[in-house]
């Protein structure tokens, strides 16, 4: 930390640029790249299909460059500064792993080319699938899903295949309070019915509810473990034992991977599938919203029913294995996010078994966190958490200033806020993931401008109430923009 | 233990443990009952250090098919990526932040996409488009689920010659989904849907054509629309390639509700077919039915101008079950290259690379039909047609196999009612002297 960071208690200051839209620059006439030479003669749509072409803004190639190079400087990143948004896993995304990704072997390969000419990226997705399977303690895994939320519904289809197979008739599904609202959506996009599942005391499930509630027409259970307090669910085994006996599957939200690489088996858990956000655990940038990867991995159980076409290894080539009979189908234009996929392998390569010491800090960096606000910031469970940790604003809230204030307000002191008012189950609630990729003293620093808040909560509130000042922007009307949407531009006269 | 991703030495290890007020990390997991523990060290290859990962994926780099010359769409286009554009969309800034939940600190990203989905809306001649989606074929069938809310019927007409990858995605999506219908409208005889099974429908909620359609040839929206219309459905207009619009008349002009596509070709890398850019767009009547992120002007405390996220209570995270979709991270960053790449061309640009698509296509397929292939249908056709092979073909077509060239996609396996059928495909990273050497390469 500089002089002046432990001066002014901050993290980051910077200079604010101005930035127009982008038909707000330009000419027509103008481009922003060398146009093609074809070399061969022209030819011309018939004329009842011929339409004018879009018509975008036309910019010089450094107008370009400025436009995003400006708004780039608007955004905050990991590599920006410590980004504790809670159950994200906002860790470091390797440089290498782009590098890799970029290498024009990769990079230039056609989806649709023939098995000779792409083996080693055939050998990935085997090998990743094999990687991502030994890491969860499963049998298989499909790198089809493309985000968190792909491979629920992956997870889902298959449940709904494989009580087809065995009859049908379940349409109902147990998901916990504290699950993302992902679980319950993908599960409706199946069609089943969400059956609330509620927490115990000590902020996980308890055997005693599911007991009650897992009927003839359940198809099973949707369950992050640990769940999104950060706790794990350590009843899980007795869980998933009760829903099996009653014809049920159990299927693990993965979100929060990151917690428990290495150190828990999922198999022995009684987990029929689970997914892995490569976004999240296995480092992958986020890119603003995705892409990111959802792979799925099952036991035996629902191995058949993985989505396809898979690959698979004979006689040492890798082939495609196009109509598994049981396979749910194709989810995926084609062979899942694989560029996604090439940098989670490269990163589990990097780390090797290794890959447990990053949950083993991830855990630490989380607990260090809790300890150093637990007395400044109301902890709503008391118990050990893992890779996160949940505080609420109830201390703060007897002095006007609540959890949205004090996010705001980490961004003046130059910090990405936690994730705010989630989970559901808790109010007010600040979920704050550090991982493992942050230091010691990032971490103090970090716990100081809490520490900071804290105190300001209860002498200048005003503070907290106005901010952030120090971005672009200022609080937004987002009442506002959802009453009137305006969702697109207005180019203007000059690029009609 | 020391690895350049993590910062802690053994001192802070130890000092922070003592914080924690516990002798050792697993301590931490004590509360993990030993039946859920892993009870084997885990079995991966490596820690490999940069280098050693370098040459690895290196290797395999080179046997994954980059170098080969390929003619062939097909849904995934070799288009020309200006330098500028992985430069611009790489900052990290823009790389490495989450879905801008907190938009006072993401203004970058929520402006790059406003313009995103207001250039995607100008491109497809819709109202409003959102955030996007993972890809072409999830793009299908969110339009579809789309048109169920809208429409409250469950009939889906789906053209046979949409790309049959995205048809059978929309086959896994509904398959759970009890009474919801597909029928598949079968190819004609030349090269366009067979529209007439669609009058047999009982309450369609939409049909879903692709035009250019899989075979290359462009559909007739205009008629296929008053169909659907007078069957009272919508009219969900699809693409693989964005830049037919560049020189054809758009989805929106020709009657189309809802608009959806594959948006890899503006700026993204091939990668092997991930990831991709879902694309969708619609009329403005239908905007609070969109399902994803969607990007909104508004106003800050100060009276400025910003962007939020928007419409949440459509979202998962808001209305869980009644979400209109699950989505949640979407192709973000694949949306923002995106847009750059669509800045860098500007409309007139766009024009000019959609023209030499157009014209090296007219060349090869005259170049083809002069030593032997025949035509399936005289309709007009942008960067990728069909035709029908010699019976020398095949031989050719193997043995160029063998010197990295993909000169065309045999549809033997998904059109059999087109016997001999191949498909071809050519764009501005080719020119005609490319073209010549491969159709010397060709002759028997």
């Amino acid at each position: 930390m500089s002089e002046n960071q432990r001066a002014a208690g901050i993290g980051a200051s910077g200079l604010v640029l101005e930035e127009p839209l982008l038909w707000e620059r330009g000419r027509p006439g103008r481009s922003g790249m060398s146009p093609p030479r074809p070399g061969v003669p022209a030819a011309a749509l018939p004329p009842e299909l011929a339409g004018s072409g879009p018509d975008w803004p036309d910019l010089s190639e450094p107008e370009v460059v400025r436009h995003y190079t400006r708004l780039s400087s608007w955004n905050f990143g990991v590599d920006t500064g410590l980004y504790p948004l809670g159950s994200c896993t906002m860790k470091y995304n390797p440089k290498i792993n782009e590098k890799l990704a970029a290498l024009p072997g990769f990079a230039g390969a056609h989806p649709l080319l023939p098995e000779e000419a792409v083996q080693g990226a055939l050998r990935l997705i085997y090998e990743l699938e094999g990687f991502l399977a030994e890491i969860a303690g499963l049998s298989a895994a499909s790198l089809q899903p493309a985000a968190g939320a792909h491979g629920e519904l992956c997870g889902m289809l298959m449940f709904s295949a494989w009580h087809r197979r065995r009859g049908g008739g379940r349409d109902k599904i147990l998901i916990p309070d504290t699950a993302h609202g992902t679980n319950p959506a993908s599960a409706a996009m199946c069609g089943f019915r969400e059956v609330k599942l509620p927490l115990g005391p000590d902020g996980i499930l308890e055997a005693g509810p599911v007991a009650e509630l897992m009927d003839g027409q359940t198809a099973g259970i949707m369950v992050t473990n640990p769940n999104t307090l950060g706790l794990f669910e350590s009843n899980l085994p007795a869980i998933s034992r009760l829903v099996h006996e009653r014809g049920g599957l159990v299927y693990a939200d993965g979100a929060n991977l990151n917690a428990i690489m290495g150190r828990v088996d999922l198999g022995k858990m009684g987990v029929d599938a689970a997914h892995f956000n490569l976004h999240k655990s296995m480092s992958t940038p986020h890119g603003g919203g995705g892409p990111g990867a959802g792979p799925v991995a099952v036991g035996k159980e629902l191995a058949p029913f993985l989505p396809g076409p898979r690959v698979a290894l004979r006689d040492g080539r890798y082939v495609w294995n196009r109509d598994p009979p049981l396979s749910i189908g194709r989810l995926h234009s084609f062979h899942g996010q694989f560029a996604v996929c090439l940098r989670a392998y490269a990163y589990i390569l990097s780390l090797g078994p290794e890959i447990r010491t990053a949950s083993g800090l991830a855990v630490l960096n989380a607990n260090y966190v809790r300890e150093k606000l637990r007395t400044a910031f109301d902890l709503p469970f008391g118990r050990r958490s893992l890779h996160e940790c949940v505080f609420t604003d109830a201390r703060q809230k007897k002095h006007g200033v609540t959890t949205l204030d004090l996010a705001k307000r980490l961004i003046d002191l130059g910090y990405h806020p936690p994730t705010i008012y989630f989970p559901l189950a808790v109010s007010g609630a600040m979920m704050i993931e550090p991982t493992e990729t942050e230091s010691r003293e990032d971490l103090d620093a970090f716990v100081a401008a809490m520490l900071r808040m804290a105190d300001e909560a209860e002498r200048e509130p005003e503070v907290l109430h106005r901010a952030p000042i120090r971005s672009l922007a200022g609080r937004l009307d987002e009442t506002a923009a959802a009453r009137r949407p305006r969702l697109t531009g207005d180019m203007g006269v000059g690029h009609a | 233990m020391t690895f350049r991703y993590f910062p802690h030495t053994a001192d802070d290890i130890r000092e922070m443990l003592a914080a924690v007020g516990v002798d050792a990390i697993d301590d931490l997991f004590a509360d993990i009952p030993p039946e859920c523990r892993r009870d084997r060290p885990l079995e991966l290859p490596g820690p490999l250090d940069e280098w050693e990962l370098t040459r690895r994926l290196e290797e395999m780099a080179a046997a994954a098919g980059g170098d080969w010359r390929v003619f062939v769409g097909g849904g995934s286009q070799p288009h020309r990526i200006p330098a500028l554009v992985p430069a611009l969309a790489g900052r990290s800034e823009f790389l490495t932040a989450y879905t801008p939940y907190q938009p006072e600190i993401s203004q970058g990203t929520l402006q790059a996409i406003f313009e995103f989905q207001t250039l995607v809306a100008r491109l497809t001649g819709l109202a409003a488009a959102n955030a996007s989606l993972y890809d072409g074929a999830t793009a299908l069938a969110e339009a579809a689920l789309m048109a169920i809310r809208i429409r409250s019927r469950r009939q889906i007409a789906v053209s046979g010659l949409v790309h049959p990858h995205w048809r059978e995605v929309l086959d896994a999506y509904l398959r759970p989904l009890e009474g919801t219908r597909i029928v598949t409208l079968p190819p004609g005889a030349d090269g366009r849907t067979n529209l007439s099974p669609l009058g047999e429908l009982p309450e369609p909620a939409v049909l879903i054509l692709q035009s250019p359609n899989f075979l290359g040839f462009f559909e007739d929206l205009r008629t296929a629309g008053e169909a659907i219309h007078a069957a009272g459905g919508l009219l969900a207009a699809g693409f693989s390639e964005p830049f037919a619009l560049g020189l054809a008349k758009n989805p929106g002009e020709l009657g189309a509700d809802l608009a959806f596509g594959e948006g890899q070709s503006l700026g993204i890398p091939q990668s092997f077919g991930g990831p991709g850019l879902g694309l969708l767009a619609a009329r403005a009547e239908f905007l609070r039915q969109l399902p994803g992120r969607l990007v909104g002007e508004t106003i800050d405390n100060r009276g400025r101008r910003g962007f939020v996220l928007t419409l949440a209570a459509r979202e998962q995270h808001i209305r869980r079950a009644r979400a209109v979709s699950n989505i949640c991270s979407n192709a973000g960053h694949a949306a923002l290259t995106a847009a750059v790449f669509m800045a860098a061309c500007g409309g007139s640009g766009f024009r000019k690379i959609a023209q030499a698509n157009l014209d090296l296509a007219e060349y090869f397929k005259a170049g083809l039909l002069r030593i032997g292939f025949e035509k399936i249908s005289g309709l007009p056709t942008f960067n990728e047609f069909a035709l029908r092979a010699p019976a020398w073909f095949p031989a050719r077509h193997a043995a160029l196999r063998k010197r990295r060239v993909l000169a065309g996609l045999s549809l033997a396996e998904y059109y059999p009612e087109y016997p001999g059928a191949w498909l071809f495909g050519v764009g501005e990273t080719r020119d005609g002297a490319d073209i010549d050497r491969l159709l010397e390469e060709l002759k028997p």
